[in-house]
């Protein structure tokens, strides 16, 4: 695995840096963070285990994204950081 | 000239009889460009006060300065109807001892006039004055400096403060007419380099939308108005800040060209948008407590049909003479509308106060149909909720909501329902949107709320409608 990023800082986007860990460690900086932190970091875990992603380090920067958003994000994030492409199967 | 009440700022404090403990008061018609309250609150720490309370009409971003003057003990306690920026923030984290008193514009007038906001010495700053303190919120003069229209805001601090201290940069020879604030009302007048950056006073709260959801939003507001019932010959408008809000005058001016319908006026803070609709001829009267922007300030310099009123003849509600009572429609952006109807558009999703109660209260309760426009998420913040954060306009004087996923009707107006369904509006329960809020964005967890009142939300018949605490990192 090799560091990847995905996303962008608008508002309603979430900016995802996914790179080698041991174990699956996610630190969010979120501008909802008191009401949905808990939501999009699960959201985040969720993704990359339903990727069978179990070992990374995952810098994520929120604007307000919705879980659709986030989703997509951190799957992009983690094809360019894997090499494997989800999306051809 | 004789009688001259010309004199440097610090002999206009002397002389007011300015002691510890006492409340001063500041308009705001300057809005983000704002000058006078950081000089004279500087003024007043360097000559030593302590345990001022300030009564201003509204404070934003630029007064950030306050901070430091709470914190050394100088200020300690605000009125306002809004707050805004850093000073915002650390309020909202438990920076002052006292609560801030929150009052929507109209509450605050009728609490100067019956005495229950009792004002010590009015700071107030002005586009031109006379050496006797003729002032107004514009001038006539070629050394103009500054321009903010309206002084409205001002005029019931002109007319019950103990002592005021009228503060310019452009002095004018004798006679400034016609004025805002008389002389008969002014005590010191002071010179100044500045009172306050005009280009500033359009910014934050009021922005010209090109977002196409605005512009959505607007289309629907403009439909609910013409079909409610209220769109005839004579009828009355206001609208709030807000993109949605002002777009939705466009869609209105061409309905009213199309129908041959003109208004009698339009009130409230006035921007160039209903200028520009009393210039073709649309709308009769402009009745202004508050110019939005530079346009409407050089109008109400410039037309006699363009009238300044005081916050008390604006929306108190305990004068049935004020404007409020005969409007018709006011059209009201929201940061949160719950299930009841209850609006917030002071204390953001995430606690912190980042609004102000403006006219809110006030026009939604006194006007014949009151309309909120929200989108339903602004991100991931949901704007229509199961509960407002804090409450601000009782759902009784809301009537309809506007939002993209369609429009809300008050049970207690059935009427207006009927008619909206009958144009083909698509008209939703209010709990529906709420609903569907949260299948989008889940459910969001509680705010870290502490125990500390930090402000208090009052009615604008001086009654508590709220409180808000103070949030805990």
């Amino acid at each position: 695995m090799k560091e990847a990023v995905a996303g962008t800082l608008e508002s309603g986007d979430i900016m995802v840096t996914i790179g080698p860990g041991d174990g699956l460690q996610v630190n969010l900086q979120s501008s909802v963070a008191a009401q949905f932190g808990r939501q999009i970091k699960a959201v985040i875990t969720e993704t990359l285990e339903g990727l069978g992603i179990h070992d990374a380090h995952v810098e994520a920067v929120d604007k307000g994204a919705l879980d659709c958003t986030i989703r997509a994000r951190v799957t992009a994030a983690a094809v360019r950081a894997t090499g494997k492409d989800v999306w051809k199967d | 000239m004789r009688n001259s009440k010309l004199v440097t700022l610090e002999e206009a404090i002397k002389r007011s009889g300015l002691k510890d403990g006492m409340t001063i008061s500041f308009h705001h018609h300057f809005r983000g460009g704002d000058k006078v309250v950081n000089l004279v609150v500087d003024k007043l720490a360097q000559m030593g006060f302590k345990d001022l309370k300030l009564a201003a009409s509204s404070l934003s971003d630029v007064h950030a300065p306050l901070i430091d003057h709470i914190k050394n003990g100088v200020i300690t306690g605000i009125s306002t109807s809004g707050l805004r920026g850093a000073l915002a923030d650390a309020i909202s984290h438990g920076l002052m001892k006292e609560p801030v008193v929150f009052r929507s514009h109209g509450g605050r007038g009728s609490a100067i006039a019956s005495g229950e906001l009792k004002i010590d010495v009015a700071f107030l700053g002005a586009s031109s004055a006379d050496e006797l303190g003729n002032a107004c919120g514009y001038s006539r003069s070629e050394n103009a400096k500054s321009i903010c229209g309206s002084l409205g805001y001002a005029l019931p601090d002109a007319r019950y403060a103990k002592h005021v201290v009228v503060i310019t940069d452009d002095l004018v020879p004798y006679p400034n007419m016609p004025m805002s604030i008389s002389a008969a009302d002014v005590e010191s007048v002071v010179v100044v380099d500045s009172v306050g950056d005009s280009s500033k006073i359009a910014a934050g709260a009021i922005r010209d939308s090109k977002n196409p959801r605005d512009i959505l939003l607007a289309k629907q507001a403009a439909k609910v108005i013409i079909n409610s019932g209220y769109f005839e010959d004579g009828f009355s408008i206001q609208t709030g800040t807000g993109g949605a809000s002002l777009a939705a005058v466009k869609y209105i001016r061409e309905e009213m060209i199309n129908r041959g319908i003109k208004a009698s006026f339009a009130l409230g803070g006035i921007t160039a948008h209903m200028v520009k609709l009393h210039e073709e001829g649309l709308i009769g009267k402009l009745i202004d407590v508050q110019s939005f922007d530079k346009v409407a300030a050089e109008s109400i310099k410039n037309d006699p049909t363009h009238q300044e009123v005081s916050a008390v003849e604006y929306a108190s509600g305990q004068h049935l003479g004020s404007a409020t009572h005969a409007l018709d429609i006011v059209i009201l952006s929201a940061l949160e509308v719950d299930t009841q109807f209850n609006v917030n558009v002071l204390v953001g999703s995430d606690g912190i106060i980042r609004g102000a109660i403006g006219g809110h209260q006030d026009t939604a309760a006194d006007s014949a149909l009151s309309i909120i426009v929200c989108p339903l998420l602004r991100g991931r913040i949901p704007c229509v909720v199961p509960k407002v954060t804090t409450l601000i306009t009782p759902g009784k004087s809301v009537d309809v909501v506007v939002t993209e996923y369609g429009i809300a009707v008050n049970p207690g107006r059935p009427e207006i329902a009927e008619k909206l369904k009958a144009a083909g509006l698509n008209i939703v329960d209010i709990k529906d949107l709420a609903a569907k809020a949260s299948s989008i964005i889940g459910q969001p967890d509680a705010l870290p709320f502490g125990d500390k009142v930090v402000g208090v939300v009052m009615n604008r018949d001086g009654s508590v409608l709220d409180k808000i605490y103070n949030i805990v990192e």
